[in-house]
């Protein structure tokens, strides 16, 4: 769109002056901003990127091979690959999943605040919010006492931390289970006893231990604390011995692989029932000495990283989200019907129309997350813990400290600033292309 | 004024919900609505996941001291008694937290007022005056938008220093003014572009001068565009710490304040989760209250 300059009453020298005179005017404050804030400190950021940390020093590509051959520096190289190659990805998928998911919902506006709403909080804030989250306690971290949740209802943990077999037939370990060396055959029964269990350490509801009865066509068996106050003897089921509930017993066959699993009940007995002829061998599973969920150290060097991005995902979900619907409800509505008239399925829509369609608005969601991962730098301060922010470092985290935290290289910094400003050129040539194509 | 803008895609929103009201019928959308049950829940659980890490941080700030150690924050629901402003009292009560907060609005609200006036007379002249370069000077202003701040903080560290603009409210206004700016000319010239050229043509006919034109014409019919601006630029700036880190020391934001507590993490969860809080309770109540302009500004910028 051409803006026609007409120009009020312009005639002859003083008019020229004014038409130059008046736009000076109006630009002048912005020029000045972007000159001295922007402009000379770029180029005065790329001169100092050749000269050593007192800035006396010409040293050429010294600092460009310092970032290559330290370690933290690689490190947060590596980990701002990793950003580029996971999460714009990531969250332009995620949004358009959204999007597409929210289209004709009635209430779309309230999900849209929803998932909107991290974008106005701080990056650092947020950081904050998910530091807690991450806590590795389950008892205090809630993405934890959601995995403790879950994995709970499928009965993961084991009823004991401790024991050892009573006899020299039972032998292994907590680790490995306790296999009965005795063989059996069907009609056969086990007693898989165990010692040095604590009283306290005793499953609830346990109940005098019973010495299963054969069956025929089956193996029982029973599970139980081989000991009583005085002893008892070894490998027998005696008075004032009780069941081990909810010990974790397999079969196993000639193999030694397992082929079926069962609990023992209150007294501790168990059964195999319907085995097929054939020699097998009962053990103690090591399900039963599973330690409870500990919590997963996602604060911690292995998954900060990860832990990072899932809080950088959960802020920016949104902004792809509401754009891509934007961009959606730009479809025309016609040509998506004909393909259903046609017979597409929603899948095949969404794949072989809805998205071509968007195609231009998923590329800009993409590049603009390009940029801002690059540039990643608050949500890392504040997710990750001191002990883990040589792990968690990317390239505008490592410029800051090198340059402000402390080591206060101001030569280095400024060379992973430039590095940091050569990554976001392709960007910024898009932009300027985009812009001369619409103009 | 709105449907010519380039810069609002509202129109396109309002349309497509004309649409879907009038071209089904009460009994249909009902049937739908039960077909497509698994979908709502979908979306309910999604919606849910995504608010309960903020809940989460409310509810703490919520927790005695002896509690927050030691139990997690759902413990709360069952016992809701637990709760307590205790926290909040403390924070207020801390004089390091209450000038940081004044700092905070200082920074954003001097700093937005700034911004949206240079990026005004800018994006008019952009728009609406001819002279030599302006193509050339518009395509480095597009330039300008992606570079990151971090190009400039050694230099400008230094200037600061010599200056004694270094730990000053006003050091961080100016250089949020000016990494502000690039977008903020880019977003009024597109929405000035869109005002129709006869009235531009009617009030300079009238021999209105070029200020007076701008004064009384484009900013009150640039309305909606500032607002986006505004708002856009007070979040930034009240959330952000790289620039207050790198340019203040006794002059500290929320943000800042809350950092140099971080570093003892654990000990002292009872100031940051209540601070925390504090810092973002701002921007959502503006984001809330203005989130059309906010959407607007942020789909100008990014789709145009």
């Amino acid at each position: 769109m051409e803006a026609s300059a007409v120009t009020a009453a312009g005639n002859g020298r003083t008019g020229r002056w004014r038409q130059r005179l008046v736009p000076a005017a109006f630009l002048l404050p912005a020029l000045i901003f972007l000159g001295v804030w922007i402009v000379y400190p770029t180029v005065r950021t790329v001169i100092r990127s050749f000269f050593d940390r007192n800035g006396s020093g010409f040293v050429w590509l010294d600092n460009y091979k310092t970032i290559f051959t330290t370690d933290t520096l690689r490190t947060a190289l590596k980990n701002n690959a990793l950003w580029v190659a996971v999460v714009p990805a990531l969250v332009t998928a995620i949004g358009l999943v959204f999007a597409v998911l929210t289209e004709r919902v009635r209430w779309s506006t309230a999900f849209k605040t929803a998932v909107f709403m991290p974008m106005a909080i701080s990056l650092f804030a947020a950081g904050v919010i998910w530091h807690l989250m991450d806590d590795k306690d389950p008892g205090k971290g809630t993405v934890n006492a959601s995995i403790k949740a879950v994995k709970g209802a499928f009965g993961s943990s084991g009823v004991l931390t401790q024991g050892q077999g009573s006899t020299p037939q039972l032998v292994g370990s907590t680790k490995t289970g306790f296999v009965l060396r005795t063989p059996l055959r069907p009609g056969a029964t086990a007693l898989l006893g165990l010692t040095a269990i604590p009283p306290a350490a005793v499953p609830k509801g346990a109940k005098q231990a019973v010495a299963a009865a054969p069956r025929s066509g089956a193996i029982t068996g029973t599970v139980w604390r081989d000991f009583r106050p005085g002893g008892g003897r070894p490998g027998r089921v005696e008075p004032g011995e009780i069941g081990i509930p909810g010990a974790t017993v397999e079969l196993r066959d000639s193999a030694g692989k397992a082929v079926a699993t069962t609990t023992a009940g209150a007294d501790g007995s168990f059964a195999f029932g319907g085995a097929k002829p054939g020699i097998y061998h009962a053990a103690i599973s090591k399900k039963t000495f599973e330690p409870p969920f500990g919590g997963v150290s996602w604060l911690g060097p292995k998954l900060i990283t990860p832990a990072v991005m899932i809080a950088y995902i959960w802020v920016w979900a949104g902004f792809a989200m509401v754009v891509i619907a934007a961009g959606l409800s730009a479809i025309s509505r016609e040509v998506l019907e004909a393909a259903r008239t046609d017979g597409a399925t929603e899948w095949q829509v969404f794949r072989r129309v809805t998205v071509p369609l968007l195609a231009p608005v998923l590329s800009v969601v993409f590049i603009t997350m390009i940029i801002n991962v690059l540039k990643v730098f608050d949500i890392i301060l504040s997710v990750a813990p001191q002990s883990s922010q040589d792990d968690a470092n990317v390239i505008a985290l490592a410029m800051w400290r090198t340059s402000f935290g402390g080591v206060n290289d101001f030569g280095l910094g400024s060379a992973i600033a430039v590095l940091l400003f050569v990554l976001v050129v392709p960007a910024l040539l898009l932009n300027i292309r985009r812009f001369r194509r619409e103009e | 004024m709105e449907a010519s803008a380039p810069t609002h895609p509202a129109g396109r929103f309002a349309r497509t919900r004309e649409r879907e009201r009038t071209g089904e019928s009460r009994l249909a959308r009902v049937g739908r609505l039960f077909a497509r049950g698994p979908l709502h829940v979908l979306l309910i659980v999604i919606a849910v996941l995504w608010l309960v890490p903020t809940f989460a941080l409310f509810v703490t700030s919520l927790l005695p001291p002896s509690e927050i150690t030691q139990t997690g924050w759902w413990h709360v629901i069952a016992h809701p008694s637990l709760a307590t402003f205790d926290n909040y009292k403390h924070l207020f009560d801390n004089h390091d937290i209450v000038t940081s907060l004044v700092t905070t609005v200082e920074i954003a609200v001097g700093n937005t007022i700034l911004l949206v006036v240079v990026a005004s007379l800018a994006g008019y002249a952009f728009a609406w005056m001819r002279f030599p370069g302006r193509d050339v000077l518009f395509v480095i202003v597009i330039a300008l938008l992606v570079v990151p701040l971090q190009t400039a903080l050694i230099p400008i560290f230094s200037l600061y220093q010599s200056t004694g603009l270094f730990d000053t409210v006003l050091g961080l206004v100016l250089f949020h003014t000016a990494f502000g700016l690039p977008f903020g000319i880019f977003l009024m010239r597109n929405f000035f572009m869109g005002i129709p050229k006869d009235i531009m043509e009617s009030a300079r006919i009238d021999g209105a001068s070029e200020l007076r034109i701008f004064v009384k014409l484009i900013l009150p019919l640039g309305l909606p565009a500032i607002a986006s601006l505004a708002i856009f630029q007070f979040l930034w700036t009240w959330n952000d710490l790289i620039v207050a880190l790198t340019f203040g020391r006794n002059t500290q934001p929320l943000t800042v304040a809350i950092f140099s507590q971080t570093r003892q993490f654990g000990s002292n969860i009872e100031l940051i989760a209540p601070a925390s809080f504090l810092s973002l309770a701002i921007p959502l109540a503006v984001f809330l209250a203005l989130q059309r302009y906010f959407v607007q500004g942020m789909l100008a910028g990014s789709v145009k």
